[in-house]
């Protein structure tokens, strides 16, 4: 119990969720980019960005979050496709600081295969039997009533 | 003072509810009959005391007593009295008091209504609400109880969690979620009710139910729809659903009390599913209380959690009960409730219905699961893994866009059979929109596989449905020479749970277009601006004008005054992002502002400033249709509403005479008004 | 009645109570990091408060890990608006002071803040005894994969990381890591420098 209300004060104690720190919009130096690189670098970064974990909100992904380490993460993001990363070398590389806790969705592989497997055994199972259902309720049985 | 009485009023209330859940099961099996009507007093006197209990803490909150241990960790004299009042949901021990006022309000209105009924369904219906209720108030008799004395009487609070005081909305969400997850227990305790009083084999207490489940299920979607809203508005992220657990969990009770509302009318119709439906009852009702207990008990964090204590150990000893009770009960009568019948042929709205109950059952599953997983895959493997929105995104919303084409589908096709040409072609206008509503989608910039298919499906099932509206109204001005406005009206009534039904698609269609469109065309971009630049979004433009900020008794305010300016540079309004610094809390609460037209929102957030007031960083989203979202679920509302005063029905088909289960005897019907 | 399908029914909804009992054995705020045992990641950072001799390095002075291969070493993630460092404060300087003398070095790093509040911080705490450091744009937080401050790592002589430590750090704790990943002879140093 007593563990748990550390770990609390100390999310609480972490926690950025929130706009950046006031005081430092000024410091903070934002990259200067020429418009045409702008939008397809924006556009992939958006994309790697919402696969991260915004490791001090609730679940939100460091695209959508305001607070400082999502920015900075995010601007980490944006460097290393400038450099020729791949999506997959920068979710390998924030796995390698931060666990797999960092993906928002968990890479297919050992268990979490069931994870994906699931739903789609759920829909297509799901079709058939009411295919069969359909048919069996259709076809006038000798006994009925 | 206050608190002693409150308490005391409590201590007597979960006595009360014992006795009589006690009492019930004693009087039916000793045949005294007398002996219910004190069982239903105990409803009447429970829901005096808990008034009463709540009345007192709401007179607590309003005085600032601080001798109370609830108004002593949410209450301050500098919150604005709204927000007081509305805190008395706003942690957890007054959220439990709040759920336990809601249920003895439910339990004594069933009580009433049905209170002339003859059998032992009602009775037995209402001991399990008493049961439930008796649980909640042993938890405001010990681990929940927001009455504990303080001494010595602080002189003022912290005052409510600084995000639950920045938005009205909060006055509305958890109201309304509170009556829709609270509601869910009627029908729960008609089925088991049911069961109990050998009633199962017959539809009479799907028929008692639907009405109640239909109100619970109106409020349970304008919740979800208000939390969305409140998300929006007050997280400054232009988002209004993450996929958060407890988010999933208010979903998943909606998802499976939609097929209810499906499958109860195969029931009715064809007196089949009757097993199921009873499952898809059950099963909405124990995830209210898994939601709840997922947001209680700390296992999962999110944003919505409370303070964890032991009160998760309770709500998981109280999950166990109810699972295994209820399983036990259905698994073992499942033969006897069980039916067979047919269906009237395949292209018929009975198919569809079965359909739309698969995809309802499948999305609900693959939600659970994805929430759940982050637990089983540490138990299992060790290791803490998230599921979040793109998870969701890619294995849930598929099943949703199917279910949108589904809704266009069900209303065109008859009950009964009908010839695959003759479906076919009541496929064709539908298909007209389909490809309409597509065409302006591309045309907009859409691309994605399931926007397209969305926006498709969303033409063909607007169509769908008002295609009805169109037929009935053409049929009524042909044959009694009405007018269109009272043909129309003349419809709705004469049939209102299908044209409410009807009413209802329409509203999740639009939530559906607007969700899409806000998804497909949103456009954002985040920038520093010194007074009198200005910044421009997707065609939409906007200007700061000063920075500056004021002293509010409980917050400092810092905002960011902006001109939003039309297409010749003329100022045609103002939007005001602010940040507000509450005095408790050393995070400031995000206070975006949005300006909101027919086409969509232009939403301003408050980033960073500069302390002299020298520059602002601002974020402008524009998200197209998103209104339609917030217009979309009064709709719906409003179609639950014209479906609820339907006048009552009988079942069509008496049930076939079971060898094991006693004849059903002949029961006068009630309207419920 | 069936009371064999009921069973049969109970049993198969244990699996999931089971799940939830568990639950309460986690927790969900609780992230293990995979950094400890591995390399540790490489910075080099720029000194903005010099700490006190006979730590002292100059401002504007660079610290990088590279350096410091052959010591233990110390690094504090810290900001002045993080109410929980002030707590470790008090430790940190003060053990960094007793190791003074061994092959150990404790470095400070600025987090998500500005250098001038956390110099203005380090003075009204009374002072730092070993150099902080600043991050630009938490480059080097990132790659330690921090969630917070403060966060401790202590890193061998090897460079590899050997502990990370969430939340405030007490003098015994880092005293008892510092010791273990000292060559033996420097351990005789400390506890004479402890007794004293």
């Amino acid at each position: 119990m007593r563990r748990m209300r550390l770990s609390i004060a100390l999310i609480v104690a972490f926690c950025l969720a929130g706009p950046a720190r006031a005081q430092d919009a000024g410091t903070v130096p934002r990259p200067a980019l020429s418009a045409a690189e702008d939008s397809t670098l924006e556009a992939r970064t958006t994309e790697v960005a919402s696969m991260l974990r915004c490791p001090v909100c609730q679940g939100e992904s460091i695209q959508d979050s305001p607070s400082e380490l999502a920015q900075n993460m995010r601007a980490v993001v944006r460097d290393q496709l400038r450099e020729g990363k791949t999506p997959d070398e920068i979710k390998a590389y924030f796995v390698s600081k931060y666990g797999e806790w960092i993906l928002l969705e968990p890479e297919m592989k050992g268990l979490n295969v069931l994870l994906y497997v699931f739903p789609v055994l759920l829909v297509v199972g799901g079709l058939a039997l009411v295919t069969v259902l359909v048919r069996r309720w259709t076809t006038p049985q000798p006994s009925e009533r | 003072m206050i608190g002693l009485i409150a308490h005391n009023a409590l201590l007597l209330s979960a006595a009360v509810v014992v006795f009589g859940a006690v009492l019930t099961p004693i009087a039916i099996r000793t045949n005294r009959r007398e002996w219910l009507q004190l069982t239903y007093g105990a409803v009447y006197t429970n829901f005096l005391l808990v008034s009463l209990a709540t009345a007192l803490m709401i007179v607590a909150l309003v005085i600032h007593d601080f001798s109370v241990s609830y108004v002593a960790a949410v209450g301050s004299r500098s919150t604005p009295l709204l927000f007081t009042v509305i805190s008395l949901w706003g942690a957890l021990e007054g959220s439990i008091l709040f759920w336990a006022w809601v249920l003895a309000l439910y339990a004594a209105a069933v009580v009433w209504f049905h209170r002339n009924r003859p059998g032992n369904l009602v009775p037995y219906a209402s001991m399990t609400m008493l049961a439930v209720a008796a649980f909640f108030a042993i938890l405001l008799a010990g681990p929940a109880d927001p009455f504990v004395p303080v001494w010595p009487v602080p002189a003022d609070g912290p005052g409510p969690n600084t995000l639950l005081q920045n938005h009205v909305l909060m006055a509305v969400h958890p109201p309304l979620l509170y009556l829709g997850y609270v509601g869910m227990t009627v029908p729960f305790a008609f089925a088991i009710g049911a069961i109990l009083s050998n009633e199962a084999a017959s539809n009479d207490w799907a028929i008692l139910s639907r009405r109640w489940m239909l109100a619970s299920w109106a409020f349970l979607s304008a919740a979800i729809i208000a939390g969305m809203w409140w998300s929006y508005e007050v997280l400054g992220w232009g988002g209004y659903w993450a996929w958060d657990p407890v988010e999933n969990a208010s979903f998943l009770p909606w998802l499976t009390a939609t097929a209810y509302l499906h499958s109860v009318m195969v029931q009715e119709r064809r007196n089949m599913l009757r097993l199921w439906t009873l499952n898809l009852c059950v099963a909405t009702f124990v995830l209210t209380i898994l939601g709840t207990f997922l947001t209680r008990s700390g296992i999962l964090s999110s944003v919505h959690a409370f303070t964890t204590g032991t009160i998760g150990y309770y709500f998981l000893a109280f999950i166990a009960v109810v699972l295994v009770a209820t399983l036990v009960l259905v698994a073992g009568n499942a033969e006897r409730i069980r039916t067979t019948g047919t269906l009237g042929g395949v292209a018929s709205r009975e198919t569809v219905f079965l359909l739309n109950n698969l995809f309802l059952t499948a999305v609900m599953l693959t939600v659970l699961v994805g929430t759940l997983y982050p637990l089983v895959a540490e138990a299992i493997r060790g290791v803490k893994v998230s599921v979040g929105e793109p998870f969701f995104n890619r294995m849930a919303v598929p099943a949703m866009v199917a279910l949108i084409f589904l809704m266009g589908v069900g209303p065109a096709l008859p009950w009964g059979s009908t010839t695959v040409a003759e479906a076919r072609r009541r496929m064709i206008p539908p298909s007209i929109g389909a490809l309409v509503l597509v065409a302006i989608g591309v045309l907009a910039g859409a691309r994605g596989m399931y926007a397209v298919l969305a926006f498709a499906f969303v033409g063909y099932a607007a169509v769908g449905n008002l295609r009805e509206y169109w037929i009935g109204v053409r049929a009524r001005h042909r044959a009694h020479g009405e007018n269109w406005g009272t043909a129309l009206v003349r419809l709705i009534l004469g049939n209102r749970r299908r044209y409410g039904g009807y009413v209802a698609h329409i509203g999740v269609l639009l939530v559906a277009l607007g969700v899409t469109a806000s998804s497909t065309f949103r456009s954002e971009r985040e920038a520093t601006l010194l007074p009198g630049e200005l910044l421009t979004v997707a065609g939409h433009t906007v200007r700061l004008q000063s920075v500056w900020g004021r002293e509010e008794p409980q917050r400092s305010v810092i905002g960011a005054t902006m001109d939003v300016l039309g297409t010749d540079g003329v100022v045609i309004g103002t939007v005001e992002p602010r940040m507000n610094y509450y005095h408790v809390s050393d995070q400031p609460v995000p206070t975006p502002d949005v300006r909101s037209s027919i086409r969509g929102d232009l939403y301003v957030n408050l980033s960073a400033f500069e302390p002299n007031g020298a520059n602002a960083t601002v974020k402008v989203i524009v998200e197209p249709l998103v209104p339609w979202i917030w217009f979309g679920g009064f709709v719906i509302v409003l179609g639950a509403v014209i479906g609820m005063f339907h006048r009552g029905r009988r079942t069509t088909i008496p049930p076939a005479p079971m060898a094991s289960a006693p004849l059903p005897e002949p029961r006068v019907m009630e309207t419920v008004p | 009645m069936n009371w064999k399908r009921a069973t049969i029914a109970v049993f198969a909804s244990t699996p999931l109570i089971a799940l939830f009992a568990y639950g309460f054995t986690r927790d969900p705020g609780e992230i293990p990091s995979p950094l400890p045992g591995r390399e540790a990641p490489e910075f080099a950072l720029e000194v903005f408060a010099p700490g006190e001799a006979p730590l002292a390095r100059r401002v504007g002075d660079t610290i990088s890990l590279r350096e410091l291969t052959g010591k233990v070493t110390v690094v504090n993630f810290w900001a002045s608006w993080c109410l929980a460092c002030r707590d470790e404060h008090e430790a940190l300087s003060e053990t960094a002071r007793q190791y003074a003398f061994s092959p150990t070095q404790f470095v400070g790093v600025l987090y998500n803040d500005r250098p001038a509040l956390g110099v203005n911080w380090i003075e009204r705490m009374g002072g730092q005894s070993y150099p902080s450091v600043t991050d630009e744009r938490s480059r080097t937080a990132i790659d330690y994969g921090l969630y917070g401050v403060p966060e401790t790592f202590v890193i061998d002589p090897s460079g590899r990381i050997a502990y990370k430590h969430i939340g405030p750090i007490t003098s015994s704790v880092l005293r008892s890591w510092i010791d273990s990943l000292l060559p033996g002879a420097a351990t005789d140093t400390a506890t004479e420098l402890e007794t004293r």
